[in-house]
């Protein structure tokens, strides 16, 4: 890359740099999906396109939110809104830890000054039912993504295997750009006519969930919803595979993975609320997790999921 | 005689799998040579993060011939018998050979098996190994199916002679071809190299910035930053674990020391400690003076043009960020122990769930308390100290720093108590009464500490059979076998005297109170409260609940009021759970004991005496015992014992009484009957004040004393006489024997 020696200036710099450097090596360049998630990993372009035979390639930015880390603003480095950097390829290249290290490259980080390690750090996700082996990625002592070769997923063997890269991208840009608290970091580019940090796009909206999300979001409802999206998506599933009316073969995987979605985000609001016991946290992930094994169950039934037509 | 390479070149290996890794590697491998008829003259394997390595030197370049001789049948046996031996042994007929034997003329074949070269035995046992390597965790990547603990990239395997000619092993595992190159540090080698010898792969790799010796690589990383601490006056904190894993996480050590921000040298230096090791595998650097942790050292992988600045400045920040938020956490803890103390920093407990069938933490607590209380005296503490340590043991809890650290529970309650200016025995118990939480674990000793482990241990227990959530087979998710042993040592570990059972049957009211309480009508539940504060009277659940019971009975409440209630359905069945939960103790106590070599039944056979709940008093019982049996006296005293014993039980058996009556030496016909009428007599004091004293050792000299008149005893006399006075009288008397043997222990117990 042409400005690789070049540190980048905002936030938003780094984003469009992962961009051009993943979709330069052939990555299909998705949005973000379009519900409350946790993690960039429930994107249905990574839980569901992990699983099957068909090879996949695809790179995205993934606002999640994890309510119970919110700060109302105040803390340097803990947001309950943050954004992730998602990149998976089916099956795994033999060189994806070189590219990997190309996209450190491409958004400024010399790697003839810092010190980048492989750290051992085994993913799994309970709610997912989904594990794989790999590494939390260090630059100098600060762990600046998650790399993982999924080997379940959905209680499914992932075969082909795919490469999972997971940038966590306030702490990265942190970093690149030397800035010590999110909100005094650039979104855009300091010299623009407007120039707008990261506090003056988030500060308000931190406060106003961080209260919302710990003390004020209504349990009773919050728990209702989670039953109603825990029974939708065993419905949706519970459906025949021929639709009546077209006469087609349709397996509703992605309408029913959606309801197992909202139902974690549900989980993970009534746990910042503290209205969730340390055993009944079990049985709720449980729970959610016995609809993602499901979703899974049936995506492997569909075309993308690798069965013939 | 060719020597042997081999590297497995992979992505990234956890730390801590590598040098078991390369010893797998070197055991199975040089197995599997040595099964194949090759010898070798020495072998040592290697490891770093991605690269395992072997040298074998002085293989043999072949494995030799061999010959087998094998009989066949006789030369005039049916045609199918000759044509099957002819498979068997791969031979056609032409090459037999026919010798005359008694029987006839004989087939015989010989068997030839040439020699392999050394390189496809090597290519052959090394697909194997790798196919089957023993990793903790292996995965597959890609498309393939190859299992290996990260990606494997390269296999490198020469054979170099003694000319120094290389061979490449011609092996292909998965697509990957076996060469004679490998590459060196990744960010500082310079693309892939090959290699023509074990001396020539290591010196390589050092030029390419990679130390193949993991012990050479620690040892470097601990000299270095050894002395850069010694340059500044200061200390290296040892930490082996920490140095192993290091030397596993770089190819190229290059150690930095850094500074810790003055405004966090406040903190405990646990915390710095716990925070440095933990999240950034930094080793902790002491001012001896002071004893206070000043800097850092953290380890990078690579040496870069600016000494190591960079990293070190991005080291420095992360750990500011990781310290301010523990300074954060510290300072707002300290807060709130000092507005609302430690008890209100614990207040948030009511909402946390310790189980969902068994309540809250608070409740747990409030159930703890009251059996530290109960405990307290029996262990030497002040009982409104042991209250108040288990009121506010686990309020450290809802801490912040505990949330952050769950490692630094127990220890950050010690720092909060003394902050909150709470009794140093408090304090203690706080970071204490968790303790011992593994066979390795210290027992503590200070007795508020002691009372209040012991209670929450025995709550624990108690609730989980109340629940009937018992450990089964391999299943224990609350690690309840720990609990117990947690018991077993404490008691034995301070030679406490407590009684067990009337804490656990106080404890299984008090959690059976928590459980059905909110059903049951307000009379249910102070007649239960009732009997809870009379178990520490009674000793035992059932005295208590029946005096309890009888008195209400004579106020007027009669008995059967009770009927279906849920005093009447606990007065039923916590004997029970009691019982077993006692049960399940002595059986870890018998597991513990095996350790320290004392005989099982041993135990059972002081297990079967009254105050078996009392654990000290047990072992003290079963110690004395078994040295007893270890000595010539004890032996045979347990075999007149045994005889006496026997002959008295097939007697009562068949005449349907039990002779108990009291022997007369009046009867006494034999002088060696008198002899033992007096030995007893003698004796009988003797053992009693010594079992008074709980003085095992003593009792059972005494008892010793008794083995020569009983042997002489059976030698001499006839039992069963012809006269039924006699017989009877001597029946009784063995009953005496018996009466002060079983007073010890209950010798029928023991085998052999």
């Amino acid at each position: 890359m042409s400005d690789r020696t070049e540190k980048p200036r905002s936030f938003q710099e780094i984003i469009l740099r992962l961009q051009a450097y993943w979709a330069a090596k052939g990555c299909a360049m998705m949005q973000p999906y379009d519900m409350e998630v946790g993690a960039g990993t429930f994107h249905p372009a990574t839980t569901l396109r992990s699983l099957g035979s068909k090879p996949w390639a695809a790179a995205y930015v993934q606002p999640s939110r994890r309510p119970t880390d919110g700060r109302y603003g105040e803390n340097p480095n803990r947001l309950q809104h943050y954004y992730q950097y998602q990149v998976l390829i089916k099956p795994s290249p033999p060189d994806m830890q070189d590219l990997y290290l190309g996209s450190l490259r491409a958004i400024g980080i010399d790697m003839a000054l810092h010190d980048i390690r492989f750290v051992e750090d085994d993913w799994e996700s309970p709610t997912l039912g989904a594990w794989g082996l790999g590494w939390e990625v260090w630059c100098d002592g600060m762990e600046v993504s998650q790399f993982t070769y999924f080997q379940q997923v959905g209680g499914h063997d992932c075969a082909p295997v795919s490469g999972e890269l997971t940038y966590g991208l306030e702490r990265l840009a942190m970093y690149v750009l030397g800035i010590d608290h999110v909100m005094d970091m650039p979104f855009n580019d300091p010299a623009a006519p407007i120039a707008l940090t990261y506090g003056d796009v988030f500060r308000q909206t931190e406060e106003e969930y961080s209260r919302w999300n710990f003390d004020v979001a209504n349990t009773d409802v919050l728990l209702r919803h989670f039953e109603e999206a825990e029974a939708e998506c065993q419905a949706i599933l519970a459906q025949e595979a021929v639709d009546p009316k077209t006469g087609k073969r349709i397996i509703m995987a992605h309408p029913a993975y959606d309801q197992c979605i909202k139902a974690s985000h549900l989980f993970n609001l009534l746990d910042a609320r503290g209205v969730i016991s340390v055993t009944e946290r079990q049985a709720y992930i449980g729970r959610v997790r016995a609809l993602a094994k499901q979703c899974a169950d049936a995506f492997v039934q569909t075309e993308a999921g690798g069965q013939a037509a | 005689m060719p020597d042997l390479l081999i590297e497995l070149f992979s992505e990234e290996i956890p730390a801590r799998m590598q040098s078991k890794a390369a010893e797998d590697l070197r055991a199975r491998l040089t197995e599997a040579l040595v099964e194949a008829g090759l010898t070798y003259a020495g072998a040592a394997a290697f490891s770093t993060p991605r690269r395992l390595a072997l040298t074998v030197q002085g293989l043999t370049g072949q494995s030799p011939t061999t010959r087998e001789e094998r009989k066949g049948p006789r030369v005039d046996a049916p045609e199918q018998a000759i044509e099957g031996f002819l498979r068997g042994a791969g031979l056609s007929r032409d090459q037999l050979e026919i010798r005359d034997e008694k029987k006839g003329q004989v087939y015989f074949a010989t068997i030839t098996k040439p020699g392999r070269p050394a390189a496809d035995i090597v290519a052959e046992e090394l697909d194997k190994i790798i196919r089957n390597f023993p990793w903790p965790k292996s995965m597959r990547w890609g498309a393939g199916s190859l299992r290996w603990v990260r990606p494997l990239h390269s296999i490198l395997c020469i054979l170099t002679d003694e000319a120094g000619e290389v061979t490449v092993v011609d092996l292909d595992v998965d697509g990957i071809r076996a060469g004679n190159t490998t590459e060196g540090h990744r960010f500082m080698g310079a693309g892939r190299f090959a290699v023509t010898s074990f001396d020539d792969y290591r010196a390589k790799l050092r030029r390419a910035h990679v130390i193949l010796e993991a012990e050479e690589r620690a040892q470097h990383i601990w000299q270095e930053a050894s002395n850069q601490a010694f340059a500044s006056g200061l200390e290296l904190v040892e930490d082996r674990g920490l140095l192993a894993e290091v030397a596993g996480l770089v190819e190229w050590p290059v150690v930095l020391m850094g500074r810790i921000d003055d405004a966090f040298l406040g903190l405990p230096p646990e915390v710095l400690q716990t925070s440095m090791k933990e999240h950034q595998k930094f080793f902790s650097v002491r001012n001896p003076k002071t004893g206070r942790i000043e800097r850092f050292v953290t380890v990078a992988n690579v040496e870069t043009a600016d000494q190591g600045a960079t990293i070190l400045a991005g080291n420095q920040k992360v750990l500011a960020a990781r310290l301010s938020d523990a300074k954060f956490f510290w300072e707002n803890d300290l807060r709130t122990v000092q507005a609302e103390g430690l008890e209100g920093m614990g207040a948030g407990l009511a909402h946390v769930t310790f189980h969902n069938k068994l309540g809250s933490q608070a409740e747990r607590i409030a159930r703890i308390a009251a059996l530290a209380r109960d405990i307290a005296p029996l262990v030497g503490a002040d009982a409104d100290l042991a209250e108040q340590a288990a009121k506010v043991a686990k309020a450290d809890l809802q801490s912040a720093m505990v949330g952050e650290f769950p490692e630094l529970q127990g220890l950050m309650g010690r720092y909060y108590a003394q902050a909150a200016g709470l009794d140093p025995a408090v304090a203690a118990a706080c970071q204490e009464h968790y303790s011992p939480l593994g066979p390795g674990d210290a027992v503590p000793s200070a007795p508020v500490s002691v009372a209040v482990a012991l209670a929450d241990k025995i709550d624990t227990l108690t609730g989980f059979w109340a629940i009937d959530e018992k450990p089964t087979g391999s299943k224990d998710p609350y690690a309840l076998r720990r609990a117990a042993l947690g018991v077993i040592r404490l008691a034995l570990g301070n030679g406490v005297r407590v009684p067990l059972a009337g804490s656990i049957d106080a404890q299984l009211l008090r959690q059976k109170i928590n459980l059905y309480g909110h059903k049951a009508e307000k009379g249910e539940i102070d007649t239960l409260e009732e009997v809870l504060d009379e178990v520490a009277q009674h000793g035992v659940f059932g005295a208590a609940f029946h005096a309890v019971l009888d008195r209400l009975q004579s106020n007027g409440q009669p008995k059967d009021q009770w009927a279906g209630t849920l005093v009447a359905q606990v007065g039923a069945t916590l004997p029970e759970f009691s019982a077993d939960l006692l049960a399940f103790l002595h059986d870890r106590l018998k597991v513990h004991l095996r350790d320290e070599g004392l005989r099982h039944d041993v135990i059972d056979a002081c297990l079967a005496m009254p105050g078996n709940d009392d654990l000290t008093l047990l072992v003290h019982r079963a110690r004395a015992l078994g040295d007893f049996l270890k000595t010539d006296d004890g032996e045979n005293l347990l075999q007149g014992f045994k005889r006496a014993n026997n002959i008295l039980t097939q007697a009562e058996e068949k005449d349907g009484v039990e002779y108990s009556y009291g022997a007369d030496v009046k009867f006494a016909e034999t002088d060696e009957e008198r002899a033992l009428f007096a030995a007893l007599e003698a004796a009988e004091p003797a053992i009693a004040s010594a079992l008074k004293a709980e003085d095992f050792a003593r009792a059972m000299a005494a008892m010793a004393a008794l083995r020569a008149p009983i042997d002489a005893f059976f030698t001499a006399v006839q039992v069963n006489a012809e006269s039924p006075v006699i017989r009877r009288n001597r029946l009784n008397l063995l009953s005496s024997i018996r009466h002060i043997c079983l007073q010890a222990a209950d010798l029928t117990r023991i085998e052999g």
